[in-house]
């Protein structure tokens, strides 16, 4: 393999580090920074301009929630609400317990299952405040109890 | 080796798969079929078949654009017609392979057709009425031939463009794409011709061919299809203009959310690479052409070329001005080819049955066939191949089989984020570069959205510019400030707020835009406000002085309400599904929402029995009767 010690390589490079660390430490920017013989301020800019990188740990589920036009049309944001409301988390958040993250995501392509969200690579289709309950309890380990006091 | 010598061996392979003595199972596992369960649909065949003692094979292929039928299956049986069965789940494999792989029964209630067509022939299902207005020539072996095996398309005739391209010079290759006159599809509708011509004549050895497949309009997903299910047609196309060119590199940049995409183009390149198609010595004719796959990472602006170059060098995907255009000035400061998926993928087509065969296809004004992905409130949904010029009235009704739940057509958008909205008058206009924007829509990457009675067009025009301004890069100040302020007029506007003559505003600052910004993002941003000013007018007065939503979508200005003549006090299902506790039931057990409560989720009206369905939208909120509007109100 032809070495990647390219400025050109500096986002595939900062891909493959959150693939197998989840986020972009500081301390990981930094060594990208010296690997490449670029400035941190560089890559610093280009991590922060693109919007599959983040800074902090995602979940161990991680849920994306579609906004495509589809998404949207179909009734995406209730969904993203719903997730959001049944995890107390607001998007772009890590639970406390490292358990889930919500985010939002431009569209995914399955416009013709919209709504969708997606948990890791799994995609849910045709989602809706119940369905989206469904779903969360049967990934959820715990805390079934406090749901059902109606 | 010759590609004579390949097409041989690789027929072989294919005749005994789809002509020979194995039963041949085709499991559509794009990412949509995955999505309705086909990979559970594929684990469930391999664990019945596995003790059989007949030969049965199971391929992976891509996506038929048939969405709303998926997962579907195909089944080739020795001495019968392929059939396609639909809507499989874990549950009728079972069926399928008792009744029909074991034994002769076709169990025709699953089955949606018989397939016609493969081999190079395009692939249909003539029993369904929508396949007869579409003419799929960059379809042709979608769905069919597996995207996981070089063999499969080079025995339907793949890489014989790309071998004839190579016995002739690029000026004749050049002077067939300009016959064929086809126009780029990323959106722009360039003549191909005269960017292959551009960077042709362009001064210098090193050049550069990129494949722009930065699809990043939400809507749209033809060229995800597309490199899914044949990865080798962009393959070839690539090739077919670096040669034309005199570039021995390409880039192929593949948005980050298309992780399937990316590793089926993966898997191709390693085939063609392997069989000689590509690298160092393609088809033994010393013409040297490598291809890199390089990840998006999720930015819309990526899509614009000069962006999608410095996103390649590694750098913020920043647009820059033009000229100079990529073809003088690209990839590190060389000529750069930068074209869609689907304008490459016709190269091949073009080349090997000529320009003039692909002009005779369309309406006069624009050649070929235009891809468009439909998704929305339409019966079918999914992907479409008709003859550039066909009208959309045709697209959403004959092909789409119009809206769902017999509601009432409201609106269709086309192009995305930069496209329009285009009212039912104008459903006679023609898919052509010109007459869609004529009619104040663009045909864009070619995303079409059908709008029905339930969807607000203020609304609409909001989540347009709430996603550009999320997605506008920020370099230039009329992009990022410009959409930044309208959207938050039309904020305004969905919850009640604002007045008419913002509306004159909306209209000065779209102008102002689409003059002054540096990009097509801040240029086109304001066309879905203009359009839906201009043939939905009366949603933004409704929605500025009666403070009325016609769609009951914006929710400052719509109330959930429970008809009591339609509630049956012995049915819970909306109280227990409130997440707000806003339900409670009155002295006669029907139920109330109190409004102050009220999150307007939507949960209740799921939920409500259809023999009840007692939930319903007002719109303006003061139609509530006040006696119904909280507890204490009883």
């Amino acid at each position: 393999m032809p070495s990647r010690r390219e400025r050109r390589h500096l986002i595939d490079i900062l891909q493959d580090v959150q693939e197998s660390e989840g986020y972009l430490s500081r301390e990981s920017l930094l060594e990208v920074s010296h690997f490449l013989g670029i400035p941190p301020s560089i890559v610093w800019s280009v991590a922060t301009f693109y919007n599959q990188f983040r800074f902090t740990p995602a979940g161990r589920n991680h849920i994306r929630v579609c906004m495509g036009t589809a998404c949207h049309m179909a009734g995406g944001q209730l969904v993203l609400e719903a997730v959001a409301r049944e995890l107390k988390l607001e998007i772009g958040a890590t639970s406390d317990d490292g358990e889930y993250s919500l985010a939002r995501v431009a569209c995914i392509g399955c416009c013709a299952m919209a709504p969708v969200m997606t948990i890791g690579d799994k995609v849910y289709p045709k989602m809706s405040p119940p369905a989206v309950e469904e779903v969360l309890v049967r990934i959820k380990p715990s805390d079934k109890g406090d749901k059902c006091d109606h | 080796m010759t590609i004579k010598d390949l097409y041989q061996k690789a027929r072989i392979k294919w005749s005994i798969l789809y002509e020979g003595d194995v039963i041949h199972i085709l499991i559509g596992t794009a990412t949509c079929g995955r999505a309705a369960g086909s990979m559970a649909v594929l684990e469930e065949f391999k664990r019945c078949i596995s003790n059989m003692d007949v030969p049965v094979s199971i391929s992976e292929v891509g996506c038929m654009g048939l969405c709303s039928y998926e997962p579907l299956v195909i089944i080739i049986k020795p001495g019968n017609v392929a059939i396609c069965y639909h809507h499989i789940n874990e549950q009728t494999v079972p069926q399928l392979v008792e009744r029909y792989i074991k034994n002769d029964d076709p169990c025709l209630e699953l089955a949606l057709g018989t397939v016609v067509g493969g081999g190079g022939e395009p692939v249909h299902i003539p029993e369904l009425e929508l396949f007869s207005y579409q003419q799929r020539l960059l379809m042709r072996n979608c769905g069919y031939n597996s995207p996981l095996e070089i063999d499969h398309y080079i025995a339907c005739g793949g890489y014989s463009g790309l071998a004839r391209a190579l016995r002739s010079n690029p000026a004749e290759i050049i002077g067939e794409v300009e016959k064929s006159c086809l126009r780029g599809r990323g959106g722009a509708g360039y003549p191909a011709a005269d960017k292959l011509r551009h960077c042709y004549m362009a001064p210098g050895d090193t050049k550069y061919v990129v494949c722009n497949a930065d699809e990043g309009d939400p809507g749209a997903f033809m060229d995800r299809l597309l490199l899914e299910s044949d990865p080798h047609s962009v393959l070839e196309g690539m090739a077919i203009a670096g040669y034309a060119i005199g570039a021995e590199r390409g880039f192929i940049y593949v948005r980050e959310e298309y992780p399937l995409a990316i590793h089926r183009l993966q898997t191709a390149l390693a085939q063609a690479v392997e069989k000689g198609v590509l690298g160092t010595d393609v088809l033994g004719s010393g013409y040297k052409f490598d291809i890199e796959i390089v990840r998006g990472a999720g930015a819309f602006i990526s899509g614009e070329e000069t962006a999608t170059i410095a996103a390649i060098e590694g750098r913020r995907s920043w647009p820059r001005h033009r000229p100079p255009y990529p073809s003088q000035y690209g990839l590190w400061g060389r000529p750069t080819l930068v074209n869609n998926v689907k304008t490459l993928a016709f190269f091949p087509l073009i080349i090997s049955k000529g320009g003039d065969w692909f002009a005779s296809i369309g309406n006069g004004k624009d050649t070929g066939t235009v891809l468009f992905a439909l998704a929305g409130k339409l019966v079918n949904t999914g992907l479409v191949e008709v003859p550039a010029g066909t009208k959309l009235s045709t697209i959403i009704f004959d092909i789409g089989g119009g809206i769902r739940s017999g509601k009432q057509f409201k609106a269709v958008q086309i192009g995305g984020p930069s496209g329009g909205c285009l009212p039912q008058s104008l459903l006679d206009t023609q898919v052509d570069f010109d007459s869609l924007r004529q009619a104040g829509a663009i045909m864009g990457s070619g995303g079409i959205i059908v709008m029905d009675e339930d969807n607000c067009m203020v609304d609409t025009a909001r989540y347009f510019l709430d996603f550009c301004s999320k997605e506008s890069c920020g370099k230039c100040t009329p992009c990022r400030d410009g959409i930044h302020q309208m959207l938050g007029i039309l904020e305004d506007f969905t919850t009640g707020q604002g007045d008419l003559s913002e509306l004159d505003k909306l209209e000065r600052m779209a102008e102002d835009m689409k003059q002054t910004s540096l990009c097509g993002l801040g240029k086109m941003a304001p066309n879905p406000v203009l359009t839906t000013l201009r043939y939905f007018r009366d949603e933004y007065i409704a929605h500025l002085v009666e403070k009325r939503c016609p769609a009951r979508v914006c929710k400052e200005l719509t109330a959930y309400y429970i008809l009591p003549q339609k509630c049956y006090r012995g049915c819970d299902h909306c109280v227990l599904a409130c997440p707000a506790e806003a339900i409670y039931g009155d002295d006669n057990g029907l139920k109330v929402i109190d409004q102050a409560k009220c999150t307007k989720c939507g949960s209740c009206e799921l939920v409500c029995p259809p023999e009840y369905n007692a939930v319903v939208r007002l719109s303006p909120v003061s139609l509530v009767p006040p006696e119904r509007r909280s507890k204490t109100s009883l």
